[in-house]
């Protein structure tokens, strides 16, 4: 078994076009969710997301390259392009040869899917650009950075809704683990903020019309948000060898499933996901400092959450911190716990614990440190990120401080 | 604009090219459109001359269409004009 290592580490989302934006906005507990800039907005009862602002696609890419990326591809490659700078690699010969990418997504290209239904159904045109089906389809983006960076090894999209992210980064732990590749670069992109997406929402009654505030009694459900993080997986040695710099080690990760319901959350499911995450990282409860919660803002999911957390810690879920930075850059979906991430290497590497913000009142079937409001300074060796998706899908992954 | 002008100018565009670099006698391959630029100029064209070009990628040789040069894609598209108007 190899030991795994983040040297690279990149994010658009609504907090901020790059990793340093990012914390400086977690830090300051600012809110990246305002009012939605998307055509017929008057036809949404739903009028607030964590939209990307100030995204100019000229400049970061050409024109041909603009016509066959849907923006969800776009966000992938400015997060992996932040990543592998970072890791400072290049991929060519028996390297480029091993090493892949693994993406998450939910919705894949929903935007082109969105103007194209309008197009044929509303404008009732009947032809559509040929590159419909190359930008929509859920590996596009994968399948972009793979050409970008001339990855040719192992290389696919996960799709398991809200933890896409984290399955997709639990492969390509996996797969670096068991010395199948090298370096694997991985997380999840998304971008569902168009009238269709966020109508098939408005659908399920769980979305809010003012803000996330997870955790807090007053909650009244969840906000969507949109872009990616991405991230360079490394084998230890390989990283020590070459002199780069560690943001933080991949120690543990598993997944569960419910096997109960498609949209409510199981306290066993989560609870089996967590358990199995410290078991597979040897890693004993006393140890985790910070836990990135699901913490989608909805009544089901937090309480059930809180509870999972309190069954795992025991005692310990009393000096743990736990927080939802979705109350910032709003749940990316299957992008989420990519984003989501980068809190607990915020936590593990610059000791700032993101906070909960928009906590209003305590809820006591959620009494836990959720760190409201306030971004806190905490010395912190192991951090989870939760993501417990609809259908039951469960995925939590274990970082330690290096 | 003529239809001989504005083909020039589409495949000018998915070349990036200006179009007084594209000839009659040009090939799509000397202009450096791989196949998905020529569905995407198909479409254009389509769009432009609202016709219809019975094009099929999976075959192109095959295909009711001649595009073995700009000169054969224009009298293609001035005969289509005619037949669909």
């Amino acid at each position: 078994m190899k030991r795994v290592v983040i040297t690279g580490a990149g994010t658009i989302n609504a907090l901020g076009h790059n990793v340093s934006e990012t914390f400086s906005a977690m830090k300051d507990g600012r809110c990246g969710i305002g009012p939605l800039d998307v055509r017929d907005v008057d036809r949404l009862a739903i009028k607030i997301g964590g939209q990307v602002r100030g995204f100019e696609s000229e400049g970061l890419f050409n024109r041909q390259q603009i016509a066959l990326y849907d923006r969800f591809t776009q966000f992938a490659l400015v997060a992996a392009r932040e990543a592998i700078g970072q890791a400072g690699l290049s991929f060519s010969g028996d390297l480029a040869a091993r090493c892949g990418v693994v993406l998450g997504t939910s919705g894949g290209g929903m935007q082109t899917l969105d103007e194209n239904y309008r197009s044929v159904y509303e404008d009732g045109k009947n032809r559509v650009h040929p590159f419909v089906v190359p930008k929509l389809m859920n590996n596009a983006a994968a399948s972009h950075i793979s050409m970008e960076f001339n990855l040719k090894g192992p290389s696919f999209t996960v799709a398991t809704a809200c933890a896409s992210s984290n399955h997709a980064m639990s492969q390509a732990f996996q797969l670096v683990r068991a010395g199948a590749a090298p370096v694997m670069i991985t997380g999840g992109a998304e971008s569902m903020l168009c009238f269709g997406g966020i109508k098939a929402w408005e659908g399920l009654r769980v979305m809010s019309k003012d803000a996330c505030r997870p955790f807090s009694a007053n909650r009244n459900g969840m906000v969507q948000g949109e872009g990616a993080g991405v991230f360079v997986f490394e084998e230890y040695d390989h990283a020590r060898a070459r002199g780069a710099e560690i943001l933080a080690e991949v120690v543990g990760f598993a997944m569960t499933s419910d096997a109960s319901d498609i949209v409510m959350p199981s306290k066993q499911g989560a609870a089996r996901a967590i358990a199995g995450a410290l078991a597979d990282g040897r890693i004993n409860t006393e140890e985790v400092g910070y836990i990135n919660a699901h913490g989608t803002g909805t009544a089901a999911n937090d309480k059930t959450e809180c509870a999972a957390v309190a069954d795992v810690f025991g005692q310990h879920a009393d000096e743990l911190m736990i927080s939802s930075t979705k109350s910032m850059h709003g749940h990316l979906i299957g992008g989420t716990g990519a984003v989501e991430l980068l809190a607990c290497i915020m936590a593990l590497r610059d000791g700032v614990i993101a906070p909960t913000i928009g906590y209003e009142e305590p809820d006591p079937e959620c009494a836990l440190d959720v760190v409201p409001n306030e971004a806190r300074e905490a010395k912190v060796d192991v951090a989870l990120s939760n993501a417990f998706a609809f259908g039951g899908l469960n995925a939590v992954i274990a970082l330690r401080k290096v | 604009m003529s239809v001989k002008d504005k083909v020039i100018e589409i495949i000018a565009e998915q070349a990036v090219l200006d179009p007084s670099d594209v000839t009659m006698d040009s090939t799509l391959e000397d202009l450096g459109i791989d196949s998905l630029g020529l569905v995407e100029s198909i479409f254009a064209i389509e769009e432009a001359f609202d016709i219809s070009v019975p094009f099929n990628a999976n075959d192109p040789s095959d295909s009711d269409f001649d595009i073995s040069s700009v000169a054969s894609i224009v009298a293609g598209i001035d005969k289509l004009i005619a037949d669909q108007s």
